[in-house]
């Protein structure tokens, strides 16, 4: 719509309203005809109002580019809105901490089961250890949707592999078949941070993490998600590769705590898998809660009591 | 009605007669045998006298798919050309998508795949070639894949395609072929089979010796005549022993 009439009044009405009273004197009868020319009531202030006009329409056309950059096209703000505010560069695969590493007897892996909405709980038992197959595991973070289509056609792809080929696919096949896949759809939406891990047969365990850009890294240690950082603090922390089954669950089901404890959009109950040369199996599943009023509190009392009782010594 | 017009049609007695007619062109080219020994593939060709001014160091019938797959074919060359260049490409596509090297096994059966492909489609007639694969397993178990124009694949311990007499050189594998076979025993018999149908000297046949986790290695032409010399000389040896042994028998005989 052309809107540029505000601008110049005089173009619009034809004739200058402070003329109104020597209209049909000065304007020649021909282009009094053509031009639309009405009466407009006197004290009217036409001039005044049409510059108003034109500045309020500047106005809103300014605050609907500010807030078009801050739409799906803009990279930083594009699906994965939840941005480090400090660092919009650092964007969160959504509410979620997950995280895996390989150890001397295979690969841990141990999840949150928060989905949330912005600030809404969506749900409390998601389950975002997917199982690929009886030696393969999958992480979900980013869209749940993404993540679980996803790793169920990668569950396809490779069950009709190991048909195929009579043995079954390697986890650097698996991992790289779900990177390319998810490559094909890059910049179109998807948001998936995911981990595949498993154990194969004669190169032993291993861990990969893919996500929806097609990055694809190989690791011993992966942590992803709103509440990573806290579970690499404990991971960094009390990490070691010559531990037991038992250790490296504890190791786990603690970063995963830790992370839920203080990450709004982490929490609900702790699973946590590991994967050894007989295929995977889960080794825990308990609600956060339950843990820091239960064996949390009671080392944290623990702790306190030792504290305690050194200063006394001390004194 | 003529069925070998176009080969998307069965004959009424269930023939593909384009198929047939390709498998007769393969058996009509040079000569090509492969061995398995315990721990090497030997694969040998005959190299059919080329032009005065030819420099046959060029017209090569065996070729490497991968470093560790390697190739003889038999049959048109133009055609064996294009099938080992969709091979390589698939061999790379492989390590691409699954960070491994293909098998001997996967690579036959891509092959066999393509060459079926041919005889399943309309205005394309099928490849005159036939091709053997060589290479080792993951736990060093040497291999020996043989494809076909139409499209079958199938693993070999001994094998023969082409040349003058298809048959004599099969028969004589089957008759001498054992699965002890060191590396000088297996190409010896290669050699030995292909001196049936090939005129002996060493700048009629080419041999191949793969190994495990090794380079393709081309015996050298002084190295091939030594052996056919030593082969030639055992088979003198061989038969004039007979000979001796046949006139005894005889003086006995006659003694009697």
């Amino acid at each position: 719509m052309d809107l540029s009439f505000l601008k110049d009044p005089d173009a619009f009405f034809g004739v200058s309203a402070t003329q109104q009273q020597d209209a049909s004197s000065l304007v020649p009868a021909s282009l009094l005809s053509m031009t639309p020319a009405f009466e407009v009531p006197s004290g009217l202030k036409a001039h005044a109002f049409m510059a108003d006009a034109a500045a309020e329409l500047e106005e809103t056309k300014a605050k609907e580019d500010q807030a078009a950059a801050k739409s799906l096209s803009d990279p930083r703000y594009g699906p994965s809105r939840y941005v480090c505010p400090s660092n919009p560069a650092i964007r969160y695969k959504h509410g979620t901490t997950t995280l895996g590493f390989k150890f001397s007897h295979g690969v841990l892996l141990a999840v949150d089961s928060r989905a949330s909405m912005g600030s809404y709980i969506g749900s409390g038992t998601v389950e975002k250890v997917i199982r690929i197959s009886k030696y393969l595991l999958g992480t979900m973070a980013g869209g749940a949707a993404d993540c679980s289509f996803w790793e169920r056609q990668l569950a396809f792809q490779c069950r009709v592999h190991e048909l195929r080929e009579g043995k079954r696919i390697s986890v650097a096949a698996a991992s790289k078949l779900l990177a390319n896949n998810v490559y094909q759809y890059r910049g179109m939406g998807l948001s998936m941070g995911t981990m595949v891990a498993g154990w194969d047969e004669v190169t032993g365990p291993a861990l990969f993490y893919v996500d929806d850009e097609g990055t694809r890294l190989r690791g011993e240690m992966f942590s992803a998600g709103s509440g990573s950082t806290y579970a690499y603090g404990v991971l960094d922390n009390e990490y070691k590769y010559e531990m037991t089954v038992e250790e490296a669950v504890e190791l786990g089901k603690r970063a995963i705590y830790h992370a839920t404890h203080r990450d709004a959009y982490s929490g609900g109950t702790i699973n946590v898998f590991c994967i050894t040369e007989k295929g995977w199996k889960q080794y825990f599943r308990g609600d956060m809660n339950s843990l820091h009023y239960g064996q949390y509190a009671e080392e944290r009392a623990a702790a306190e009591a030792e504290r305690a009782n050194k200063m006394q010594v001390d004194e | 009605m003529s069925y070998d017009r176009a080969i998307t049609v069965f004959s009424p007695d269930g023939h593909l007669f384009q198929v047939e007619y390709a498998m007769e062109a393969v058996k009509k080219a040079g000569a090509t045998v492969g061995v398995r020994g315990t721990d090497c593939v030997i694969l040998g060709v005959e190299r059919k006298a080329a032009a005065q001014l030819q420099d046959d160091r060029t017209a090569k019938k065996i070729a490497r798919i991968d470093d560790h797959l390697t190739v003889a074919f038999a049959g048109f060359t133009a055609d064996a050309r294009v099938l080992i260049e969709k091979a390589r490409v698939e061999a790379q596509s492989y390590r691409l998508s699954c960070e491994d090297a293909p098998s001997v096994e996967y690579i036959a059966r891509f092959i066999a795949k393509t060459q079926q492909g041919y005889t399943q489609r309309g205005g394309v007639r099928p490849f005159g070639v036939s091709s053997m694969i060589a290479g080792f397993t993951d736990n060093g178990k040497p291999q020996l894949y043989l494809t076909d124009p139409g499209g079958t694949y199938s693993a070999w311990k001994a094998c023969a395609i082409g040349g003058r007499n298809e048959k004599a050189v099969k028969e004589y594998l089957e008759k001498n072929w054992v699965n002890t076979l060191s590396e000088v025993e297996a190409k010896k018999l290669v050699i030995k089979s292909l001196l049936e149908v090939v005129d002996s000297g060493s700048k009629h046949m080419e041999i191949a010796i793969i190994k495990n986790n090794s380079k393709l290695e081309m015996m050298k032409d002084d190295d091939l005549q030594e052996m056919i010399n030593e082969i030639e000389k055992e088979q003198e040896d061989a038969r004039k022993a007979k000979e001796q042994a046949q006139q005894a028998a005889l003086q006995l005989e006659e003694a009697r």
